[in-house]
């Protein structure tokens, strides 16, 4: 194993524990924003993070580029579709 | 490894599943649909079945899974208005009998298979090569069963004009679904500006690399689809009347493309959809290309539903 294969593990590694701590904090957290913010960690830092890991093991630029791509549209996505929820949210308990 | 990853996949898809139909919330039930619809993805593409994966996350999870929530949300008031009556003792073991009918019977199916199932993919694999496509595919839905997929075409487009006469007689060819009144500062709205240039870019790209990698032109006009759909959502422009004629000109367009090759293919090949040899290739795209706009039209007028209000007249 290379120490590009150790750096690629070591990142996949730490992108699967923010999704398990992701996951952790929306079955545990009190209340739809907080649930929201558990939820933003594993699109973030956590497929981000096991994007980084996979760059290397493509072996194509491509390919690579392709993986970033879909990083950042999921990190449009659920940005936007966290405030959506957190309106509706707000909304339905007449705050603001 | 791969194999209790596949067992996990299989006991939530079983555990999602029995949720929809036990759960009494007609909600809750579509919002477990959705991801037993990605799950079921997930199962695809571990058979390597990449084409049929991209196909249920795209319309099985996605389409099917915003139409759901529509029906939902348009059912609650009709559901919460009618009163649920329990089902007698003898209605109830006719039920249990009849399910219990079925299930042995496709039981029976299932294990009377021969061992060796019959498959036709040795015969694609030997023809494909004269097509000049190089997704098996692609080749089986546009050339060695492109019947099929005429008719799916066809059938999307009757099951359309089935949601348009649902339409009241004062609102026949007017505007489908609600006015949408979204504030301009609303997140809603800046998605709906930044996502449609990406989104039509890769919609065009799936159907591009159909011809040879898993990809192809549902997958890719529903994407397409629901771009429009985002902007009609956040208000920024308004859906069209049903009765414009370049509404229904594109509506029709793929489908007519589809059957005038065929009928050439009976005066150039012998056979109503053969296409000539030599250039089978073109003739794939000229069809995916004409068909691909057509479905995204046809795919976001049938989640738009029928048409509920008319301009004003001024």
């Amino acid at each position: 194993m290379s120490v590009v294969d150790v750096l690629s593990v070591v990142s996949i590694l730490w992108g699967t524990f923010f999704f398990v701590a992701g996951t952790v904090g929306l079955l545990r957290f009190p209340d739809t924003y907080t649930r929201l913010h558990a939820l933003t960690k594993a699109d973030n830092l956590g497929l981000g993070l096991v994007v980084i890991g996979l760059l290397p093991q493509v072996g194509h630029v491509l390919v690579a580029l392709k993986l970033i791509v879909v990083w950042l549209l999921v990190l449009l996505a659920s940005s936007d579709v966290s405030q959506l929820i957190a309106r509706a949210v707000g909304r339905q308990e007449g705050g603001r | 490894m791969i194999f209790w990853v596949s067992v996990g996949i299989g006991m939530l898809l079983l555990a999602l599943a029995l949720w929809t139909i036990v759960v009494k919330d007609t909600f809750a039930a579509v919002a477990a649909f959705i991801p037993y619809g990605l799950l079921l993805t997930l199962a695809w593409l571990i058979l390597a079945a990449v084409d049929v994966a991209l196909t249920e996350a795209a319309i099985g999870a996605g389409l099917t899974g915003a139409l759901l929530i529509n029906a939902a949300s348009r059912l609650e008031r009709a559901e919460s208005s009618a009163k649920p009556r329990a089902p007698g003792i003898a209605m109830r073991v006719a039920a249990a009998m009849a399910s219990l009918a079925v299930t042995v019977l496709i039981a029976l199916c299932v294990l009377r298979l021969p061992d060796e199932a019959p498959m036709l993919a040795p015969e694609v694999g030997m023809h494909i090569g004269s097509l000049g496509v190089g997704n098996p595919i692609t080749a089986v839905l546009l050339s060695f069963r492109a019947l099929d997929t005429l008719l799916e075409a066809i059938v999307l487009l009757i099951g359309l004009i089935g949601v348009w006469s649902l339409a009241s007689d004062s609102c026949w060819g007017g505007r489908p679904g609600q006015m949408q009144v979204v504030s301009s500062n609303d997140i809603l709205v800046y998605l709906a500006r930044v996502l449609p240039p990406v989104g039509v870019v890769v919609g065009i790209y799936i159907l591009w690399v159909g011809a040879d990698h898993p990809g192809g032109k549902f997958q890719g006009a529903t994407v397409i689809a629901a771009m429009w759909l985002l902007t009609i959502m956040s208000g920024l422009r308004d859906a069209p009347m049903v009765s414009q004629r370049w509404l229904r000109a594109m509506l029709v367009a793929g489908p007519s493309m589809f059957i005038a090759a065929g009928v050439l293919g009976t005066l150039m090949a012998d056979a109503f959809l053969a296409f000539p040899t030599g250039s089978e290739k073109l003739w794939i795209i000229v069809i995916e290309v004409a068909l691909l706009p057509s479905l995204a039209v046809t795919l976001v007028l049938l989640l738009l539903g029928p048409p509920q209000r008319k301009d004003v007249q001024t």
